[in-house]
C-alpha cells in the first residue's frame, strides 16, 4: 500500500543495477519506501546499490535473481518476492540492452537479442504484473521506455523498434488496468547521462537519472500514463514524428 | 433540530471516497469492481464491493471468501485505510439498516450495524433521549463506531461508544453468529476498536440518555497562547461535560497555538427562551452546503489557514461568553459542509491524531510550535481531553488528544509526522487508527502495548485470517490469510 503520504512501502526494481532504476529507487528511499527489492542477473553484483539505498534510510534491502531473457522463470520470481514481502507497491521496468547499432544490424543473432530482452522480457514479465496488481487492487508498475520507441531511426532503430514494441505494449495495459486500482506509467526519457551511455556523445535536451526519478514520482502522483523526461521532449518528439520521411532520414544523428 | 440529524436516513454508500470502476465479471455475483478510499482521499484501491442486506449474505459472502479476505465497510468516515481492502471485497453494510423502537424502560434501542448515528438520534430526541457518545460527525454507522470505539467531546466523564453499547451481535468469519455482551470481555473489548477485524458487527443495543431539551448551554473564550488554551481545556472539561478546544496554528511567534475552548452542557427546559419552553424538544431546521467535485488542489495552503485562523480567532470572545447551540450544530460542527474533504483537492488530506498521557502538557506544547513552524500547513488542529478505555486497541488513553489535518501533498508531511510519532511514542502515547493512512509496523507495537493480547483474541475468532484490511496489511495489525494459506 502507499501510505496517506504518498510513501509505498515496498519497490521491486527490474534491473536493479541500472542507474536510472536506482536513482528512481533512492528517490522513493528519500521519499520514505520501507523496503527495496533489486532483482538483476547477478545479485552479487547489486551488492554495492543495495549499500547505498540502506546508507540512504532504506529499512530493508533484498537483492533477487531476475534475468528478463528466462521468461519461464518470471512467474516463479514474482511470487517470491510477494511471499517474502506481501503486495508490491511499485514495480519499476528498468532492464534492457542498448546494444550496438552498427553491429547489430548486420548480425541477425545479435538483433534478436536485443528484441529478445526488451520486447520478449518485457511481455512477459509485464503480463505477469498486470495479473499481480489486479489481484492487488493497487500498485503501481513504471516502464522504462525512450523517445527512440516513438520513431525509429537510421542510427538506432534495433533498439528503438525494441522499445517501440515494449512501449506499445505497456500503453496498451495501462489502459486495460484502468479501473482497476493499478496503473502503469510509461517513461520516455531522452538520453540519460549513465554508465550504460558512458562514452557515446550526448544529444541535444540530455537528462540525468535523478532528472528521471523525479518526473516519474511526480507522474505517478498525478497518475500520469506518459510522461517525456525533460518534459519538452514530448512536443519535439511529437513534431518529428510528422517530418517527412526523406527530411527525418537526414536529421543528424544526435 | 440541528444540521446533522434528519438528511441522513439513506447515505449513498459510494460516498465519500468511491470512484465507479468498470463492472467486471464480479457483477454476476451482485459484486461491482470499484475504486474506494476512505475520508482522507488518498490512496484509491480496486475492491469488489457487495451491498449486503441480510446477515445471511454476510455469511455466505465470508464462507466464500477468496485469498484477500473480506472486510465490513460503513459510511466510510475513518481517514485512511481501514475500510479498504485492495483487491478483495468489502460489504457495504448500510443495507443493514433496521432500528427498533425505543425500548422506554431499559432506556435502549436496537440498531442494525448499518444505521447511522444522526439517524439513531433523530429517533431518539423527540423521545428525549441523546446517545450519551458520538463523535465529530453524525454520519457514522453503529458498526463502524463500535469497530473504532469512538469517544466524543465528553470521553473523560461518559467513556467511549462501547461503553455504551450493552450487547451486540457478532458474525465471526466462519458464519457462526453470537450474542456478545460484557461479560464476555475479551471478545467484546477485542470487537470494540478492533477495526473490523475480530468478526463483523450485525447488530448492537445501545443505551440511551435522557435529556430535557435539544439543546446545548455552551461557554466559549480566547486563550492567548498554547499553555493557556492547555489549562483552560483541561478546566473546561472537569467543569462541562463536553469540552474541545480549536488551536490557531496560522499565528505565528508567541501566539502560535493560541486558540479557542468551549464547554457544553445539555439545557434544561428552564435555560431555554420563554417561548421555546413549551416544546423543549424541537428540532432545529437543517442547512447544509456542498463541496463540488473537482474542487482544485493547493487551496489549503499557510495564507489560507493564516487568514481562516484570524478571521475565527476575532469572532471568538475575549471572556467566556454562554449561548445556546442545537445539540448537532455543537457536536457536529463540520457536517453543515458535505463532502468538505474535497476541499483538499485530488491528492487529499491526512489526518494525524495522537493520544499522550497525563503529565505531557510540554510535549503537546512542543508539537503544536513544532507544526506551526511548517513547512506543511495545518488548517484544523482540534486538542480535547480523554479519560482511560479497557478496550485492547482502542485509542483513548488518560490524557490529552490532538486531531491535526494536513493536505497529502504539504511539502515533507512524511518526515514531520515520523518525527511526532516519534515523540508519541516515546512518552507512551499513541495514534488512532481510525484516521491513520501511514503508521508502520514498527511504531504499531510501541503505540499499542495490548496488541499481542488483542491479536491472540483474533486468531481465536478467526484463525484462517479471513478478515482484512489495507490498514491491517500495512501495520501489520492482522495478517491475512493470503499470506498464510499460501
Ligand atoms: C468529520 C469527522 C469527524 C470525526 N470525529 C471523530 C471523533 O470526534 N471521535 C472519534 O472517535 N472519531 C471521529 N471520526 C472518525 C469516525 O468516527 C470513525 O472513523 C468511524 O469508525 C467511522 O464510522 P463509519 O461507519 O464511517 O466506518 P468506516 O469508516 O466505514 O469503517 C471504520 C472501521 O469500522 C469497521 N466496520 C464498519 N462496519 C463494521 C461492522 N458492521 N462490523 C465490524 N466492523 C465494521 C471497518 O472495517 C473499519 O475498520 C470522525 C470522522 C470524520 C470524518
Amino acid at each position: 500500500m502507499r501510505d496517506g503520504t504518498g510513501s509505498p512501502g515496498t519497490v521491486l526494481v527490474l534491473g536493479g543495477g541500472s542507474d536510472i532504476g536506482l536513482a528512481i529507487a533512492r528517490r522513493f528511499v528519500h521519499d520514505g519506501a520501507r523496503t527495496l527489492v533489486l532483482a538483476g542477473r547477478d545479485p552479487d553484483r547489486m551488492r554495492a546499490a543495495a549499500e547505498q539505498l540502506l546508507d540512504a534510510g532504506a529499512g530493508c534491502v533484498d537483492r533477487v535473481a531476475f534475468d528478463a531473457d528466462d521468461v519461464d522463470d518470471h512467474g516463479r520470481m514474482l511470487k517470491a518476492v510477494v511471499a517474502r514481502h506481501g503486495d508490491l507497491d511499485v514495480v519499476v521496468l528498468a532492464f534492457g540492452v542498448l546494444g550496438d547499432q552498427l553491429s547489430d544490424e548486420v548480425d541477425a543473432a545479435k538483433a534478436v537479442q536485443v528484441h529478445r530482452t526488451m520486447v520478449l522480457g518485457g511481455v512477459s514479465v509485464l503480463t505477469h504484473l498486470g495479473q499481480l496488481v489486479r489481484r492487488q487492487g493497487h500498485g503501481d508498475i513504471v516502464v522504462l521506455s525512450s523517445v527512440a520507441a516513438m520513431r525509429a531511426r537510421r542510427a538506432n532503430y534495433v533498439y528503438g523498434s525494441a522499445k517501440a514494441g515494449l512501449d506499445a505494449f505497456a500503453s496498451g495495459l495501462s489502459d486495460a488496468l484502468v479501473g482497476s486500482g493499478g496503473h502503469l506509467l510509461v517513461v520516455r526519457p531522452g538520453f540519460v547521462r549513465s554508465a550504460m551511455t558512458a562514452g557515446r556523445p550526448p544529444a541535444p535536451l540530455a537528462t540525468e537519472p535523478d532528472a528521471v526519478a523525479d518526473a516519474v514520482v511526480a507522474a505517478l502522483a498525478r497518475r500520469a500514463h506518459t510522461v517525456h523526461v525533460p518534459r519538452s521532449l514530448g512536443l519535439v518528439m511529437g513534431g518529428l514524428r510528422l517530418l517527412p520521411r526523406t527530411l527525418f532520414r537526414r536529421l543528424p544523428d544526435r | 433540530m440541528s444540521t446533522c440529524v434528519a438528511p441522513v436516513t439513506s447515505p449513498d454508500p459510494r460516498s465519500p471516497g468511491s470512484r465507479p470502476g468498470p463492472v467486471a465479471e464480479a457483477s454476476a455475483a451482485g459484486l461491482s469492481l470499484q475504486r474506494l478510499s476512505g475520508w482522507g482521499r488518498t490512496g484509491f484501491v480496486g475492491c469488489r464491493v457487495l451491498r449486503v442486506r441480510t446477515p445471511d449474505e454476510v455469511a455466505h459472502a465470508l464462507r466464500t471468501a477468496d485469498q484477500r479476505g473480506v472486510l465490513p465497510r460503513g459510511l466510510a468516515r475513518s481517514y485512511g485505510d481501514a475500510a479498504q481492502n485492495a483487491g478483495g471485497c468489502v460489504l457495504d453494510m448500510t443495507g443493514l439498516d433496521h432500528l427498533e423502537a425505543i425500548d422506554r424502560e431499559a432506556e435502549t434501542i436496537r440498531a442494525g450495524a448499518g444505521v447511522a448515528l444522526g439517524r439513531v438520534l433523530a429517533a431518539a430526541l423527540p423521545s428525549g433521549f441523546v446517545l450519551p457518545v458520538l463523535p465529530g460527525t453524525a454520519s457514522v454507522t453503529v458498526g463502524g463506531a463500535l469497530a473504532s470505539d469512538v469517544h466524543g467531546k465528553n470521553h473523560v466523564h461518559e467513556g467511549s461508544f462501547a461503553t455504551h453499547v450493552a450487547s451486540f451481535t457478532l458474525m465471526l468469519a466462519s458464519g457462526e453468529r453470537r450474542t456478545v455482551t460484557r461479560a464476555d470481555h475479551d471478545v467484546f473489548w477485542s470487537t470494540a476498536g478492533g477495526m473490523g477485524l475480530t468478526g463483523i458487527v450485525l447488530d448492537a443495543v445501545l443505551q440511551l440518555r435522557p435529556v430535557e431539551t435539544t439543546q446545548v448551554l455552551s461557554v466559549r473564550r480566547r486563550c492567548e497562547d498554547i499553555e493557556a488554551l492547555l489549562a483552560a481545556t483541561a478546566t473546561a472539561a472537569a467543569d462541562h461535560e463536553y469540552a474541545v478546544a480549536w488551536v490557531d496554528l496560522g499565528a505565528r511567534g508567541a501566539g502560535a497555538g493560541r486558540g479557542v475552548v468551549e464547554g457544553g452542557d445539555h439545557a434544561g427546559v428552564a435555560d431555554l427562551p420563554a417561548d421555546r419552553r413549551q416544546r423543549p424538544l424541537r428540532q432545529d431546521g437543517d442547512h447544509r452546503v456542498t463541496v463540488p467535485a473537482g474542487w482544485p488542489s493547493g487551496v489549503v495552503s499557510w495564507p489560507a489557514v493564516r487568514a481562516l485562523g484570524a478571521a475565527r480567532w476575532a469572532r471568538a470572545p475575549r471572556r467566556a461568553a454562554t449561548r445556546l447551540r442545537p445539540l448537532g450544530r455543537f457536536l457536529h460542527p463540520l457536517d453543515g459542509v458535505s463532502d468538505w474533504n474535497r476541499l483538499y483537492g485530488r491528492p487529499g488530506l491526512v489526518q494525524y491524531q495522537l493520544a499522550v498521557p497525563d503529565g505531557t502538557e510540554e510535549l503537546v506544547a512542543g508539537i503544536v510550535r513544532r507544526v506551526a513552524a511548517g513547512p506543511a500547513a495545518c488548517p484544523v488542529a482540534v486538542l480535547k481531553r480523554l479519560g482511560p478505555q479497557p478496550g485492547l486497541l482502542s485509542f483513548p488513553l488518560a490524557g490529552w488528544t490532538l486531531a491535526l489535518d494536513f493536505p497529502a501533498d504539504a511539502p515533507r508531511l512524511h518526515h514531520l509526522l515520523a518525527e511526532l510519532d516519534d515523540r508519541v511514542a516515546g512518552c507512551g502515547g499513541r495514534v488512532y487508527l481510525a484516521k491513520d493512512s501511514r503508521l508502520r509496523p514498527e511504531t504499531l507495537i510501541r503505540m499499542y502495548p495490548r496488541l499481542a493480547e488483542w491479536q491472540a483474541v483474533r486468531r481465536s475468532l478467526d484463525p484462517t485470517g479471513v478478515l482484512i484490511s489495507d490498514l491491517a496489511r500495512r501495520t501489520g495489525l492482522a495478517t491475512a490469510g493470503d499470506h498464510r494459506r499460501a
